[in-house]
């Protein structure tokens, strides 16, 4: 006998007039494999086509489908019903501004990270269609593609204990960020430079070191060690500043 | 009623299109992106293999140029490519890897020494030189005569993605995401710009611009089970069909890929196979050493994923709730293996599955991969039809993959026709003005209000447009798949022109309010089946086989009669079938028509009489 899950889902449609804040229920039948992809899309198209939720490669890929399943941020797309009680209750993630239902805006939030952080190489070189390309170890490449992961989710944020107090705090997210352009060659800039988008309470030194991020990260990426390694990073350059004046 | 003028508008924000705008940016255009999503969310982040480029720095890319990768396109193409853009594909690839990494992708580079590696189960060694020591390197892909497909890790695609929107950002090229493209304001002759509607808030926006591109990527969705994101449900596609005046090119075109997981379509790699990996059917037989003595499982992409629809067919398949599939073992791999060099398969199986490949069977079927059709341009990128409109990327028919396309093309294809378009679309706007009439603006605003107005008052129907979406997506999975004949494909365009009258017919069951997934599915779904029927039509006429297009009644191809490209056009909106006209595949044949060396070799020549 397949069970019957029970799904309790957060409701609102801002742009709806007659729309209040509320938790629907409904119940599906549970079949092999099933992942939340399969089943909010069977509700939506058997049960409530107003249902509003955001997948896109349903692969763990892209990012799109982060929400909070029975209290914890993570990745609808690779979350299997197998894995979850009978009863699921679903929410939007919090700290992003929410659009309807279990859909929230990710890209306004992300697109002014990449502004705050500069999250581009800074170089004074220009390219030269006729050159080899420069030479980079391995290592350093595999490096950087392993901060690169990041796949802009936002459980990190929504997780987080300082970005729930601070609207302004960059987030698990935007340190990595610079983490990921400081291990690069390529990038021109100093720590001076970094230190000051993040060496204040909107960055390294906002972090509480509670490390929801890390727990909840769906890419498993290092963002414990992250954190500890700007924080030093960032420490030794205050000091140093301290010193010139 | 907003209006938002800029220099370039690019429908779609995923490596293609924000490739272009770059070129806008670094020209002192402004440039503004329309996406579904957020455009690191964009379909081109889940293409992980790599991208096919000439540099030749790995010791077993040696030899390797342009003029081989040349040939290995037009070949994989079945001769089905514009040869002239192939060229100019394979020539500039090298250069664009070289742009990536000033722009910051980590491409893996060469290590120098001794190395493994594995082909068809076995284990051979490979020496890097000194001298090319942490220059580009570059993996096996199929049907390539050197390792040539670059690669970050197994990350290409997201990693190329994150760097080519870093650059966006760096030169304030806007991304307005959460917006949908309804259609393309025109007056028959030239592209003004778009209408568009916010997925935040249900508003209509106009967007006018000097020069309007699509990049919209593939439209898979109109297949049942297919490998792409939910987003490439053919968007940009039916905006331009439904000008009227554009052309699609080769929609009956369409790639499957053998190894899709069931229920989620997720695809897991051809190194399964590659590796020694081996495919069961419901008695947990071996199949294809009986089909294909020689290569078995390891032969090419469409001949494995024919000869699994076939023994489907023959039921042999397993029965499940999400339709009948077949079994990839991989268990005798061992577990050193499985979590070592296939260890994106383990984790696939294991966080979308449930299930352990080490120990046990995974589901799989063929799948809908990839669309090499698409919107027809010329080899600049300009839209047949319309000026001002252009088009790359798997939205576009460019064409360099002809009737099929090789691992690692689409990838590369994405950032180098979007450089070359996005150059192009550059001397466009900066070698004329454009005069804009209100009365076209207003006109087009109109029709699509009236649209969404039909579909929330229920005033053409109560149709479900859930319902009528799977009955496309049934119709092309059952008449117009990997085997196709007259028979099938007759039964499929006859019941997609019903369908087609259904589609007319949706209205919604909610009130359509803000950014409402049903008014967005409804929205689609006439133009869906439009296109689905430029495919299987285009399919019912093309009397031959070629690349991925099977005909079981017409097994050889046909270089005679269908060295050609097929245009669909839907000239009216309320036909009920595309008009069909043909081009030739090629300006020029640089290499002529002959044998692929792989697969099936029948060839009906174009020198041989009736």
């Amino acid at each position: 006998m397949p069970r019957l899950l029970k799904f309790n889902i957060f409701r609102y449609n801002p742009q709806d007039p007659g729309s209040k804040p509320h938790m629907d229920s409904f119940v599906l039948e549970e079949t092999d494999s099933m992942t939340l992809f399969i089943a909010l899309n069977r509700i939506r198209e058997e049960q409530d086509p107003s249902l509003q939720f955001d997948f896109c490669c349903r692969a763990g890929i892209c990012g799109s489908c982060g929400m909070v399943v029975n209290g914890r941020p993570g990745l609808a797309c690779h979350t299997k019903t197998v894995d979850l009680p009978g009863d699921v209750t679903l929410l939007p993630l919090p700290v992003f501004r929410l659009v309807g239902d279990l859909s929230v805006d990710t890209g306004a939030w992300f697109r002014e990270m990449y502004n705050k952080v500069e999250s581009w190489i800074h170089t004074s070189k220009s390219f030269d269609q006729s050159a080899v390309e420069e030479r980079m170890d391995n290592e350093v490449a595999e490096q950087i593609y392993e901060l690169d992961r990041c796949v802009e989710c936002g459980c990190c944020v929504a997780a987080c204990g300082t970005a729930r107090l601070r609207d302004d705090f960059l987030g698990a997210v935007a340190l990595n960020r610079i983490a990921r352009f400081a291990v690069d060659p390529r990038d021109e800039r100093t720590d001076r430079d970094y230190y000051e988008i993040i060496g204040n309470d909107r960055g390294i030194f906002g972090c509480m070191g509670l490390l929801a991020c890390e727990d909840v990260c769906p890419k498993n990426l290092p963002l414990q060690n992250q954190l500890g390694f700007l924080r030093r990073k960032m420490g030794i350059t205050a000091i140093k500043t301290l010193f010139r004046r | 009623m907003q209006t938002i003028y800029t220099d370039v508008l690019v429908i779609g924000a995923g490596l293609a299109g924000e490739r272009a705008a770059i070129e806008a940016g670094q020209a002192g255009l402004s440039a503004i992106c329309l996406s579904l999503v957020p455009a690191r969310r964009s379909h081109s982040s889940a293409a992980q293999g790599g991208m096919q480029a000439a540099l030749g720095n790995s010791v077993m890319g040696e030899g390797d140029s342009p003029d081989v990768h040349f040939q290995d396109t037009v070949k994989g193409s079945d001769w089905g490519c514009d040869q002239e853009v192939a060229r100019l594909f394979a020539e500039t690839a090298p250069v664009e890897m070289r742009r990536l990494a000033f722009w910051g992708v980590p491409w893996n580079r060469v290590v120098p020494g001794p190395s493994i590696y594995y082909k068809a189960g076995k284990e051979y060694e490979k020496v890097e030189s000194q001298e090319r020591r942490g220059l580009i390197t570059a993996r096996s892909f199929g049907g390539t005569a050197k390792w040539r497909t670059c690669y970050v890790s197994d990350g290409t695609g997201h990693s190329v993605l994150f760097t080519v929107d870093n650059r966006c950002a760096e030169l304030g090229v806007e991304v307005h995401d959460k917006t949908e493209a309804l259609s393309l304001i025109h007056d028959g002759r030239t592209c003004f710009g778009a209408v568009s509607r916010s997925l935040r808030s249900g508003e209509l926006r106009v967007y006018l611009a000097k020069a309007t591109m699509i990049a919209t990527g593939g439209f898979g969705r109109i297949y049942q089970n297919t490998t792409n994101a939910v987003i490439c449900d053919g968007g940009g596609h039916i905006a331009a069909l439904d000008t009227g005046v554009v052309p699609m090119g080769n929609m009956e075109a369409v790639q499957f890929h053998p190894t899709g997981i069931v229920p989620t379509d997720i695809l897991v790699t051809e190194g399964c196979r590659g590796d020694g990996g081996t495919l069961l059917d419901v008695n947990e037989e071996r199949f294809m050493d009986k089909y294909e003595p020689e290569k078995a499982e390891l032969a090419s992409r469409d001949v494995v994923s024919r000869w699994m629809t076939h023994h489907i067919r023959q039921g042999l398949g397993v029965k499940s709730p999400y339709g009948d599939h077949l079994w990839l073992d991989i268990r005798h791999l061992g577990e050193a293996h499985i979590t070592g060099k296939l260890r994106e398969v383990y984790e696939i199986c294991t966080s979308f599955l449930g299930l352990d490949p080490i120990r046990q069977l995974i589901p799989v079927r063929p799948t809908q991969h990839y669309s090499m059709g698409g919107v027809r341009t010329d080899k600049n990128g300009a839209v047949y039809g319309l000026k001002g409109l252009f088009a790359a990327g798997e939205a576009a028919c460019w064409d360099m993959h002809g009737f099929n396309r090789l691992g690692g093309n689409s990838l590369a294809e994405t950032v180098v026709a979007g450089g070359i378009v996005g150059r192009r679309i550059v001397d466009h706007v900066q070698g004329g003005e454009v005069l804009f009439n209100s009365a076209v603006i207003d006109a087009e605003v109109k029709r699509q209000r009236e649209r969404l107005d039909g579909l929330i008052s229920g005033r053409n129907g109560s149709e479900n447009v859930y319902k009528v979406r799977a009955a496309m997506q049934q119709a092309l999975q059952k008449g117009c798949n990997i085997f196709r004949d007259e028979t099938g494909l007759s039964e499929c365009v006859a019941s997609l022109e019903e369908i087609l009258e259904r589609a007319r017919r949706v209205g919604l069951k909610t009130n359509g309010a803000g950014a409402s997934p049903e008014l967005y599915a409804a929205l689609r779904i006439q133009g869906q089946v439009k296109l689905a029927l430029c495919v299987a039509l285009g399919a019912l006429k093309r009397t031959e086989s070629r690349g991925s297009h099977n005909r079981e009644d017409y097994p050889a191809r046909n270089d005679r009669d269908w060295l050609v490209r097929t245009l669909a056009y839907w000239r009216n909106p309320d036909d009920g079938l595309p008009v069909l006209e043909y081009e030739p595949a090629s300006p020029s044949y640089e290499l002529p028509p002959g044998d692929r060396g792989y697969g099936k070799s029948e060839i009906i020549s174009a020198e041989q009489g009736d």
